[in-house]
């Protein structure tokens, strides 16, 4: 303690002597009490001048800037949520729609087939019966045609039988030779 | 100090390391008032012009993507705004205006004070003791209106054994009270002691043999004083939140 007095009282001496000379280089010009008057008002006008400063522009104007910021930044991460949400949402319908759109192509697809499928047996069995109708009728021509035939050889052959009788010089009796005729056709045709 | 030195130094080597704190009347070389507009008030006025420049002109646009000034300027509020809100705690986030007063304050006046020729205020004990002594008459008096006698709980260690207590109790008093000392004293002989020291090693730069080590060591110490500056700065200011919270929450 006793140590740490002397540089005290050096200083006190330095003070006085900055007191005694302010302008020469002696002592400490932080004890030079005179002055302190004079710091201590400037520094109390500086402080209040400062504070008010601060509390009635600048800290209230900064904390505005940082709270809309802080809300601009909430603000466009909930914006940017939404617009997320909604892209989800449009995938979600495009695919929806994707599906849909296969459906209906596919069961569009299946009726068309089956459509022309009927239209297609339609047709056939159309065909067929027409076919068939033809046949029939083609069958009746030839059977007619056959029997006319038939006939006519018939006719030819007793037209003939008579012919050659009665240039052999003999009397042709109708019935007789038709009846020889047949007798022979329908022998030659069994 | 500077009167050895000269005599020891000659005629090449002139010491006067503590002429830069003489405060000195701005006009004429009268006596200095209480009232005398003085180098003190001068440098004040600029430490003052240049919170305004920073905190009002820099935050005029008040853009939501900040300039560089109002960044600089919202990472001071956001910086101070923090460290009173963790320190002290919510109830002591309306003392935010006084601490961040301080903190410009001194910041600003630290940093004028490292231009070249410039006067610097708070090197001054007369200057961080009003400044001290303000922090602890504001802290006791908001100390005892929001705990009343309970704020002497605060030198009260309930958590200690009985017996020590009073011994206890005996050492946190005086280290209560030596508080603003500590607290002035700190500050004032960090910016003392850091522009002395540059300005001895400037009286070397006279000398052409250690010139460039003495530039060298400027330049350094320079460095050192711009970081210090700072530091005290920062230092003070949360000096300032604890003993806050120390008021506002007495108990350990």
């Amino acid at each position: 303690m006793a140590d740490e007095n002397i540089p005290a009282e050096e200083l006190l001496e330095g003070a006085d002597a900055a007191h005694a000379a302010a302008e020469s280089s002696g002592g400490l010009p932080q004890l030079d009490f005179s002055t302190f008057p004079n710091q201590i008002f400037w520094l109390l006008v500086t402080l209040v001048v400062i504070y008010l400063i601060l509390s009635r522009v600048a800290l209230p104007r900064i904390g505005a800037i940082l709270a809309e910021r802080a809300g601009t930044i909430t603000n466009d991460l909930a914006a940017a949520e939404e617009l997320k949400q909604r892209a989800t949402e449009a995938e979600a319908a495009y695919d929806k729609a994707l599906a849909d759109a296969r459906a209906e192509a596919n069961r569009i697809v299946a009726e068309t087939k089956a459509g022309i499928q009927a239209e297609l047996d339609d047709e056939l069995k159309k065909a067929d019966a027409e076919i068939a109708a033809r046949t029939a009728e083609s069958e009746k021509a030839i059977a007619a045609i056959r029997d006319s035939a038939t006939e006519s050889v018939a006719e030819v052959a007793t037209e003939t039988a008579k012919a050659l009788i009665e240039a052999l010089g003999g009397t042709a009796d109708d019935a007789s030779v038709k009846k020889a005729v047949s007798a022979r056709v329908e022998g030659g045709s069994a | 100090m500077a009167t050895e030195t000269n005599a020891e130094g000659g005629s090449a080597l002139t010491f006067h390391p503590m002429d830069q704190f003489i405060v000195k009347p701005l006009f004429g070389d009268g006596a200095v008032h209480w009232y005398t507009p003085t180098n003190v008030t001068l440098w004040l006025a600029i430490s003052v012009l240049c919170v305004i420049l920073l905190l009002v002109m820099g935050t005029r646009q008040r853009q939501v993507v900040p300039s560089r000034s109002q960044s600089i300027a919202e990472l001071a509020y956001g910086f101070i705004y923090e460290m009173v809100e963790d320190v002290t705690g919510k109830d002591g986030v309306k003392y935010f205006p006084y601490i961040m007063t301080i903190f410009m304050f001194i910041v600003f006046a630290n940093f004028v004070g490292l231009i070249p020729m410039a006067f610097t205020t708070t090197s001054h004990i007369a200057v961080t003791a009003v400044l001290a002594m303000g922090v602890f008459l504001a802290v006791t008096v908001i100390g005892f209106v929001k705990n009343g006698a309970g704020f002497l709980s605060l030198f009260w260690i309930s958590s200690a054994p009985l017996a020590l207590r009073p011994v206890l109790a005996l050492i946190e008093v005086i280290s209560y009270f030596v508080r603003p000392i500590s607290h002035s004293i700190r500050l004032a002989g960090n910016m003392m002691a850091g522009h002395a020291v540059i300005k001895v090693f400037a009286a070397f730069a006279a000398v052409l043999a250690i010139s460039p080590f003495s530039i060298l060591a400027i330049t350094a110490m320079y460095a050192l004083e711009v970081l210090v500056s700072f530091i005290q700065a920062y230092v003070f200011t949360i000096l300032t939140c604890v003993y806050l919270k120390d008021a506002l929450h007495p108990h350990h």
